[in-house]
């Protein structure tokens, strides 16, 4: 079946037709399935171009790479043009300009904003300022909820299954907005969660509470090498530097560093991810090691990214 | 020493009693009362035989509308707001948590979008094992209410 074919047939019950994509705590389980159906058959098939006649406004205020040039991959592919910025330093924002403002006058040139801002919660304030679909592309250290998304939609590809898998969440659970929006997206599903971080980078208490909350199961762990062999998925997460001054830095920088003999006792079919860029959290000669799955992930972000997009401009799916 | 409460009686207004100790004044500054035209009465920590201490307050002339009574509630869900008129107990106001509250609260979070661009914080408010909890609509960070300070 073809990507458009599949989009046209559950167009029916699009549930994300212009609406804004801002935290995972909005996502349901029936707007993931639908996304995945999507983004699985844009990965088999070449892409219609669903969206010739509409505009993509790539706004980024923070520098990304990937995140950035995924959705403007897909929106290209998708037969959609692209406006936008890189970065905040040469735009009306510099002369004294609210967000609220410039977004609501992109919103006038374009039909989707894909907004990146180092302020939290700055993408919930662009969704009330624009008058067209509002992506979150990260807020601070807020949330990412596209990454977490196309996260579990690789879990699913390469595990055939989310239900029932055991997850290590390994790094920085503190500040990595990745991660917090990940574990909100698992309150999903059937699944274990093992919390892998120095004492001074777990997870905020308030994200823990939601997911007591809604029975997801967890612990907290400080040694990588007892989690190993227990679990499906080892999602590794970059400390960042930034966060931390360069004593502190020293200290927690080298203490999660997955190497292919800490491997040694994994399952068979357990697989290694990262949302990117590492430093030096997974080494080189992990990737040579069937566990390695970050690089299929980072890939997994154009078709996940052509299925938001046309799933939110595009009701019919033509 | 006396039993009796060294607060004055008022003819008309509303009385907001059994105010959670500490609460009084943020309740004040809620309701914009610290320069108005009305008579007010503060009784702050006054002895009391259900709570140990609390806090009193007396608008003369004025009644609460009832958003403003239920946000009471959101800085001390113990309190109790009579309406009193010719010095009787007119009515008892029923009171209800408010889901949301707009401009009251200012958001602890530094990095909140709330605090660069001019806009009103907006907090969704829930009560958990008695503790009043607020989240952030814009940072989605939650707090205990404690942790908020009220924007004057």
């Amino acid at each position: 079946m073809s990507a458009t074919t599949l989009t046209r047939c559950d167009m029916s019950s699009n549930s994300l037709y212009q609406r804004s994509v801002i935290s995972a705590n909005d996502i349901k389980l029936n707007d993931l399935e639908l996304i995945f159906q999507v983004a699985h058959a844009f990965k088999k098939a070449p892409a219609g171009k669903v969206l010739n006649n509409k505009i993509v406004a790539n706004c980024f205020f923070e520098p990304s790479t990937r995140t950035r040039l995924s959705f403007e991959t897909a929106a290209i592919r998708l037969g959609a043009k692209v406006i936008g910025f890189a970065n905040g330093e040469d735009i009306s924002v510099q002369k004294g300009e609210t967000l609220y403002d410039t977004m609501r006058v992109v919103s006038a040139y374009a039909d989707l904003i894909v907004l990146r801002h180092p302020a939290e919660g700055a993408a919930a304030l662009a969704k009330e300022a624009a008058r067209c679909p509002v992506i979150n592309a990260g807020d601070g250290a807020n949330q990412h909820p596209t990454q977490a998304i196309l996260d579990l939609f690789t879990i699913q590809e390469c595990q055939g299954q989310i239900d029932g898998l055991s997850i290590a969440l390994v790094g920085d659970l503190k500040y990595g907005r990745t991660i917090h929006s990940f574990t909100q997206l698992c309150s999903l599903f059937d699944v274990r969660l093992y919390l892998v971080s120095p004492e001074m980078l777990a997870l905020p208490e308030s994200v823990c509470n939601v997911m007591k909350k809604r029975g997801v199961r967890f612990s907290f762990h400080q040694n990588l090498e007892e989690v190993i062999p227990k679990v499906d998925i080892l999602y590794s997460t970059r400390i960042q530097q930034e966060r931390f001054s360069s004593a502190e830095y020293q200290l927690v920088r080298n203490q999660f560093i997955l190497t292919p003999a800490l491997l040694a006792k994994a399952k068979a079919n357990m697989k290694v991810l990262h949302p990117l860029p590492r430093v030096n959290e997974i080494t080189k000669d992990v990737d040579d090691t069937p566990y390695a799955y970050y690089f299929q992930q980072a890939a997994n972000a154009v078709p996940v990214r052509q299925a938001l997009l046309s799933l939110m401009l595009s009701e019919s799916g033509q | 020493m006396s039993e009796i409460l060294p607060v004055a009686a008022i003819k008309n207004g509303t009385v907001i009693d059994h105010i959670a100790p500490g609460q009084a004044l943020r309740i004040i500054h809620l309701l914009s009362l610290e320069n108005s035209q009305y008579k007010v009465t503060i009784g702050l920590s006054l002895p009391s035989k259900s709570m140990g201490k609390k806090d009193l307050i007396k608008i003369e002339n004025r009644v609460l509308t009832d958003v403003e009574a239920n946000e009471v509630v959101v800085f001390s869900p113990s309190a109790t707001i009579n309406v009193i008129q010719d010095f009787e107990v007119g009515e008892k106001v029923k009171t209800r948590l408010p889901t949301a509250m707009k401009k009251v609260f200012i958001c602890p979070n530094p990095v909140c979008i709330t605090h660069t661009e001019m806009i009103p914080s907006y907090f969704y408010i829930s009560e958990e094992r008695k503790q009043i909890k607020l989240s952030c609509h814009y940072c989605e960070k939650l707090y205990d209410r404690d942790q908020l300070r009220v924007n004057i």
